[in-house]
C-alpha cells in the first residue's frame, strides 16, 4: 500500500483531520496525566506505617474541672488519673496490652521537631526533622512495632510531665531511617542527641524498624519515616490511648470502652469520635488521596470513552461518504483486506500525528502541575505508555467502520447514488 | 423563522438518532463532569464574606526572624500568627476600626440536665468587637461589650446548635452554662452562623473543617482561667517558662488576628503602625534583623495559606480538560453531519436562502444538541455531586450543593459551547456551492 495517495485523501478532509488529532492529543495529556495522579495518590495509601494494625484502636477523651496541671500537685493528680485510667483499660478482657499516647500514624494531631547532635542548635536548624510519639514502655507492644537493635523501654524510664513541660527525656528509641541520618555509620545506639535545640542531651536505646509520622500532608513528606518515641505519660486536662486487643476482640471491646471509663470517673468527655479503631483513623486519613484517585479514574474513563466515539463516528462518516470511491477500488481489484488496512492505516497516521502533539501536551500539562501544585515529575514511559494506549484506542475505534466499508460491494461503482 | 429552524433540525437529528444520541452524550458527559468539579471548586473557593473581605486585614509580624527560616521550609514569610506579647499589644493600641485577637479552644461543657453527660465543645476565644466586625448575626442577645472585656468578664456566646441542646432552642440570654467547670453567663445566641472556610482562623482550623464554632467567650477571661490553646503552636525556640503561662511568655505563635481598615488611609495608616511597632521593638533590642511585616486583606491572605485544597484545583482543571476534548469530539460529528447535508444546503441556496440562513439553521440546530446535552448533564451533575460526596472529605464534599445557579450555567455552558464546536461546521456548510451540488446529482 502506499502512502502518498492516502495523504491526499486526507487532504480532502482537513478539518475532520484535524480535529480527530486534537481530540487525541487533549485525550493523551490529559490520561497521563491523570493516571500518574492515581499513581502517585495509591503509593501514598499503599505505604505501610509500621503497625501492626489490625486489632488497633484509640481512646481520646477530655476530663472535666481537672486541674491545669501547672503546678507539682496538680500534675501528680492528673497523672492519677491516668493511670486509673490505663489500669481499667488494661483489665478489660479481651485487651492485650494498652499505652498512653500522644497521636498514632495517620492520626491528625502530631507533635513535630529537630534533633541535632549538638548541644543548644536553633531549633528550626538542627540534623533531621522527626516527629515525637510519647507512651510507656508498651507502646512497642502495643503499636506492634519490631524492634531491630537495642532495648525497650523498661517501667523505670518511664517518666509524666506537664503538656506545655519543655524538659527532655533522657532515653529514646528512634526508627532506623532517623537513626541512619543522623548517624550515618549505622551506629546510632548508645549515642546521644539533643532534641529541639535542647542543652540535656537524650540517649538512642533502640531502634525500630518503621514507623511513620502522624501527617499525610505534604509538608510532611520530608521527614515522613523519621520517627522518635520517649518513655514519657503525658499529663494534660485530656489523654489519648492505644489499645491492642485480642485477635477478634476489637469491636466488643470498643463498645464496652465507655461504660469502663464512666465506671473510673463520669466527669469527662466521650463522644461518638472517642474510641475510633485504626481502621477508621486509615479510612479518613486517606479519603482525599483515594477519593482524588476514583475522581481521576472516572475522568479518564469518560475521556477515552468520548474519543473512541468521536472516532467512530467521524470514520463511519467518512466511510459514508467514500461509498463509491470503495466499490471503485473493489471493481478494480482491491481486496476486502485492502480496504479494511487502508482506513487502520489512515486512522494509524491521524493518530500517530495527534499523539506527537498529545506528547508535548502532556509534558507541559505536568510541568503546570509541577509549578502550581508540588507534582512530581512524570516520568517518560507514562507519555510512552499513553502514546500505545491512544494509538491502541484508535485501532479499536476504526474497526467497526472500516470492516463495514471493507464489504462494501464492488458493484457500487456501477450504481449512481 | 426560528420555529422552522427548530422543526428542521429536530427532524435532521431524528434521521441519524445514532450520531445524535452519541452526541448529547458526550455534551452531557463533558459539562457534567466539569459542572461537578467546578461545584466543589465554588463550594471552597468563595469568598465567605464578599461584601466586607476587602476591608479584613491580616496583620503579620516577623518575630522569628533568621530562626524561623533555619527549616527552609516558610520562604521568607513571617509567621503566620501572632504570639501572645504582640497580639495583646496590637488589642491594646487599638489602631483598626474593629479588630480582635483570637485563639481556638475545646473546652466541655456540662449540660445542666443531671443524667446527659458532658460533651466536648469547639469555639474561639475572641475581643468583643469580633462580631462586629464579621457581621455575626444573633438569634437572642447580642454580642458582649468592650467593659466586659476590660473585666474580664465570664459571659459566653453560644451557637444556636448548643443552644438546642443545653435550653432546648428557648431564650437562653442570662442563663448560665457551666464551661470546664465554671459559669458563664449567655449574652447571645448565634442565628446559624457557620461559615466556611472558617476565614477568621485559618491558622487553627486549616479553613476547611467538620468542626463546630459552638462557643465565644472573652479571650481575657480564657486567659485568665488558662483555657488552653486548641489550635497549632509554632515555635522557632522551645518556652524557657512551663505550662500555658510560659507559653504565654514565649515566642510561640498560636493567636490568630484581624482588623477591619475601611479605607486606603486607614490601610496605609495602619501598616505605619505596625512597621513602627516592629522598629520599636527592635530599638529596645529585641530584634535584630530587618523590618518584614505583613498586612494582607482577606481575599490575599486565602490565597497565601492555600485555602483552597490544590486537589480541587487540580480536578477542575482536569475536568476542563475534559469539557475541551468533548467539544472538539462534538465540533467533529457535527461536521460530519452538517457536510452529509451539503446537496440539502444546496437546493436550499439555490432557491435563494442566504448564507445568513443557512448560518442560522445550523447554529439552532447545534444549540438543540447542545440543549438536549445540557439536560442530560443536569441529571448526571447531580448524579456527580452525589458521587463526589462519596469520594471527597466530609468537611469539602458537604459544601457542595446543586442550586439554581448552577443549574442555570449546566445548560448555559452546554448551549454556548456546543453552539461553539458547531461555528466552524457550520461556516463550512455556509460555503457549500449550489451549483456543484445541484449538478452532481
Amino acid at each position: 500500500m502506499s502512502l502518498p495517495p492516502m495523504i491526499a485523501a486526507l487532504r480532502k478532509h482537513k478539518a475532520g483531520v484535524v480535529l480527530i488529532a486534537l481530540q487525541i492529543a487533549l485525550t493523551l495529556a490529559i490520561v497521563c496525566n491523570a493516571v500518574f495522579i492515581i499513581y502517585a495518590r495509591i503509593q501514598n495509601v499503599q505505604r505501610r506505617t509500621g503497625l501492626d494494625e489490625t486489632n488497633l484502636f484509640l481512646v481520646t477523651q477530655q476530663w472535666v474541672g481537672a486541674p491545669s496541671g501547672d503546678s507539682p500537685a496538680d500534675l501528680e493528680k492528673l497523672d492519677t488519673m491516668l493511670r486509673e485510667d490505663l489500669n481499667a483499660l488494661g483489665s478489660m478482657p479481651g485487651v492485650e496490652s494498652v499505652t498512653p499516647v500522644n497521636s498514632v500514624p495517620l492520626f491528625p494531631s502530631s507533635w513535630n521537631g529537630s534533633e541535632s547532635l549538638k548541644p543548644g542548635t536553633d531549633m528550626r536548624a538542627g540534623n533531621a526533622r522527626t516527629t515525637f510519639y510519647f507512651g510507656d514502655e508498651q507502646l512497642l507492644k502495643t503499636f506492634g512495632l519490631h524492634l531491630v537493635a537495642g532495648r525497650n523501654f523498661t517501667a523505670a524510664d518511664v517518666a509524666h510531665k506537664a503538656l506545655r513541660d519543655s524538659s527532655e527525656p533522657n532515653v529514646i528509641i528512634v526508627t532506623k531511617p532517623l537513626a541512619d541520618k543522623l548517624f550515618p555509620q549505622g551506629d546510632a545506639l548508645g549515642k546521644a542527641i539533643y532534641l529541639d535545640g535542647s542543652n540535656t542531651p537524650s540517649t538512642i536505646v533502640g531502634e525500630v524498624e518503621r514507623l511513620q509520622v502522624p501527617s499525610v500532608g505534604s509538608w510532611a513528606s520530608s521527614f515522613v519515616w523519621n520517627s522518635t518515641i520517649a518513655p514519657l505519660r503525658m499529663n494534660s486536662n485530656f489523654s489519648r490511648y492505644a489499645v491492642r486487643t485480642k485477635p477478634g476482640r476489637l469491636e466488643a471491646v470498643m463498645r464496652a470502652v465507655p461504660s469502663k471509663l464512666y465506671a473510673v470517673n463520669a466527669m469527662r468527655v466521650l463522644d461518638d469520635d472517642s474510641v475510633k479503631s485504626f481502621k477508621d483513623i486509615r479510612a479518613e486519613a486517606y479519603r482525599a488521596d483515594i477519593g482524588m484517585a476514583v475522581l481521576m479514574g472516572v475522568i479518564c474513563l469518560i475521556l477515552l470513552a468520548v474519543t473512541a466515539a468521536g472516532i467512530v463516528g467521524l470514520t463511519s462518516f467518512w466511510v459514508g461518504q467514500r461509498h463509491r470511491q470503495i466499490g471503485v477500488r473493489r471493481a478494480l481489484g482491491a481486496r476486502k483486506i485492502d480496504i479494511l488496512h487502508y482506513f487502520q492505516m489512515e486512522n494509524l497516521m491521524i493518530a500517530g500525528g495527534g499523539a506527537l502533539v498529545g506528547i508535548v501536551l502532556a509534558v507541559a500539562l505536568n510541568r503546570v502541575l509541577m509549578s502550581k501544585f508540588e507534582m512530581q515529575s512524570m516520568p517518560a514511559y507514562y507519555v510512552l505508555a499513553g502514546l500505545a494506549v491512544v494509538v491502541a484506542l484508535g485501532q479499536i475505534a476504526v474497526f467497526v467502520p472500516a470492516r463495514r466499508a471493507s464489504n462494501v460491494p464492488p458493484v457500487v461503482a456501477t450504481r449512481s447514488v | 423563522m426560528l420555529g422552522y429552524y427548530l422543526d428542521l433540525a429536530v427532524r435532521s437529528l431524528k434521521r441519524s438518532p445514532g450520531l445524535t444520541a452519541l452526541m448529547i452524550l458526550i455534551v452531557g458527559f463533558g459539562v457534567a463532569a466539569s459542572m461537578t468539579s467546578y461545584s466543589v471548586f465554588r463550594a471552597v473557593s468563595g469568598d465567605p464574606i464578599p461584601w466586607k473581605s476587602s476591608r479584613l486585614f491580616v496583620p503579620q509580624i516577623d518575630i522569628w526572624g533568621p530562626k524561623g527560616h533555619s527549616d527552609g521550609s516558610s520562604g521568607n514569610e513571617p509567621p503566620e500568627a501572632l504570639d501572645y506579647t504582640d497580639a495583646v499589644a496590637l488589642m491594646r493600641d487599638h489602631r483598626g476600626k474593629y479588630q480582635s485577637a483570637m485563639y481556638r479552644v475545646s473546652p466541655s461543657v456540662v449540660p445542666p440536665d443531671p443524667h446527659m453527660h458532658p460533651i466536648n465543645v469547639g469555639g474561639h476565644a475572641v475581643y468583643s468587637e469580633f462580631f462586629s466586625m464579621l457581621d455575626v448575626p444573633f438569634q437572642f442577645g447580642g454580642a458582649w461589650g468592650a467593659d466586659s472585656d476590660a473585666q474580664h468578664a465570664s459571659v459566653v456566646v453560644i451557637n444556636s446548635k448548643l443552644n438546642q441542646k443545653l435550653f432546648g432552642g428557648a431564650n437562653s440570654v442570662g442563663k448560665t452554662v457551666n464551661i470546664d467547670s465554671k459559669d458563664y453567663r449567655v449574652v447571645g445566641v448565634l442565628d446559624n452562623w457557620n461559615p466556611k472556610p472558617t476565614f477568621f482562623d485559618v491558622v487553627n482550623t486549616g479553613g476547611f473543617t467538620t468542626g463546630q464554632e459552638d462557643v465565644f467567650l472573652p479571650f481575657t477571661r480564657a486567659i485568665d482561667v488558662g483555657m488552653g490553646n486548641d489550635g497549632n503552636t509554632n515555635c522557632a525556640e522551645v518556652p524557657t517558662g512551663s505550662g500555658f503561662v510560659g507559653l504565654q511568655q514565649s515566642s510561640c505563635v498560636w493567636i490568630a488576628y484581624m482588623v477591619q481598615l475601611d479605607d486606603k488611609a486607614a490601610v496605609s495608616a495602619y501598616k505605619d503602625y505596625l512597621d513602627g511597632y516592629f522598629r520599636d521593638q527592635k530599638a529596645s533590642g529585641r530584634f535584630n534583623w530587618a523590618l518584614n511585616n505583613r498586612l494582607r486583606d482577606l481575599p490575599a491572605w486565602l490565597e497565601s495559606e492555600h485555602v483552597v485544597p490544590s486537589d480541587t484545583k487540580i480536578s477542575l482543571l482536569v475536568a476542563l480538560g475534559l469539557l475541551i476534548a468533548c467539544l472538539v469530539n462534538t465540533a467533529g460529528l457535527l461536521l460530519a453531519k452538517f457536510l452529509r447535508r451539503s446537496s440539502e444546503i444546496g437546493v436550499r441556496r439555490a432557491l435563494g436562502a442566504p448564507r445568513m440562513a443557512i448560518y442560522v439553521q445550523f447554529l439552532v440546530e447545534a444549540g438543540t444538541v447542545g440543549l438536549s446535552g445540557g439536560l442530560l448533564g443536569l441529571l448526571l451533575t447531580w448524579v456527580g455531586i452525589h458521587g463526589v460526596s462519596w469520594v471527597l472529605p466530609k468537611e469539602i464534599a458537604s459544601l457542595a450543593r446543586v442550586d439554581l445557579s448552577l443549574l442555570a450555567l449546566t445548560l448555559a455552558i452546554a448551549v454556548l459551547a456546543t453552539m461553539l464546536a458547531g461555528l466552524y461546521p457550520t461556516f463550512r456548510a455556509s460555503r457549500v456551492q449550489p451549483a456543484l451540488q445541484l449538478k452532481t446529482n
